[in-house]
């Protein structure tokens, strides 16, 4: 189980832009660093990050090896409905990890 | 061409190393060496710049990018970009782009927004592996590439520390 911190408004009103921040535990190993017996150590980093609210895709992501280790991304989002806000990260191996959270739009 | 003639001859009494075999030889050598240069060149900060905007040309500025000037530790270092758009369904930015100069790759990361966003607004943090330029590029809805430089000293670089 990935450890996932996420920041979002509980409540919020209707057409108030929110501030999203959210920050998933990975190594983000770039592909470029040699284990102890100099032999490469193979890329493994989440490269696509994508939120969407309500079923439609607000924000996403592309994320290469020149991001730091257990990336944080924060954006923003207007708040337009009471609903759930899901968040996928996807790494080399294509695992997907997901997170939600519920707003209440008043 | 005489002298090269001549070397091969010679080669070839020396160390009974045939035709083929040098050219084989030298074949090898030059994938070696184009081999060794593509790792090793990384092409510029413009080109990895147009790359993005797909040969577009950039104007400076509407891009805020924040970042320290001086960075301790480049295993992680906080930026942000803030673009000035009214984020409006017909007016907005598309894509927000991080490209820099001295990593091993030009691209760190690549935003997609839309006009839902409401405003254009994002933080996350990289890795710098040396002291170097960072550019900001944002693309709106109407095509048009902007951008912002920051000069970056990075005293401690990401991907050189030890595994243990």
């Amino acid at each position: 189980m990935t450890r996932i911190l996420i920041n979002v408004p509980a409540t919020a009103r209707q057409g108030e832009i929110i501030e999203i921040k959210t920050m998933i535990a990975h190594t983000m190993e770039t592909g470029y660093r040699l284990n102890a017996t100099g032999a490469a150590i193979p890329r493994n980093i989440i490269n696509r990050f994508v939120c969407t609210y309500d079923g439609e895709e607000v924000f996403s992501a592309e994320l290469f090896p020149a991001v730091a280790a257990n990336p944080f991304i924060s954006f923003t989002t207007i708040a337009v409905k009471t609903g759930t806000i899901t968040f996928a990260w996807t790494d080399d191996h294509g695992t997907t990890e997901t997170a939600v959270a519920e707003i209440t739009v008043t | 061409m005489a002298a090269d003639s001549s070397m091969v001859s010679l080669l070839d009494q020396d160390y009974r190393l045939g035709r083929r075999e040098l050219l084989a030889g030298a074949a090898a050598l030059c994938a070696f060496f184009a081999v060794a240069r593509q790792a090793l060149a990384r092409p510029l900060l413009e080109t990895a710049i147009r790359t993005f905007t797909g040969g577009v040309e950039t104007n400076p500025g509407r891009v805020r990018f924040e970042i320290p000037p001086l960075v301790e530790n480049g295993n992680a270092v906080g930026v942000t970009v803030t673009v000035e758009s009214p984020m409006t369904e017909v007016d907005y930015v598309k894509r927000i782009a991080l490209i820099n100069e001295k990593n091993p790759q030009p691209d760190m990361v690549i935003f997609h927004l839309g006009p839902r966003a409401g405003k254009a607004k994002v933080s996350t943090r990289i890795r710098l592996a040396t002291s170097q330029t960072v550019a900001a590029v944002a693309e709106l809805s109407d095509g048009s590439f902007w951008i912002s430089e920051a000069k970056i000293i990075v005293t401690l670089a990401a991907c050189i520390e030890d595994l243990s």
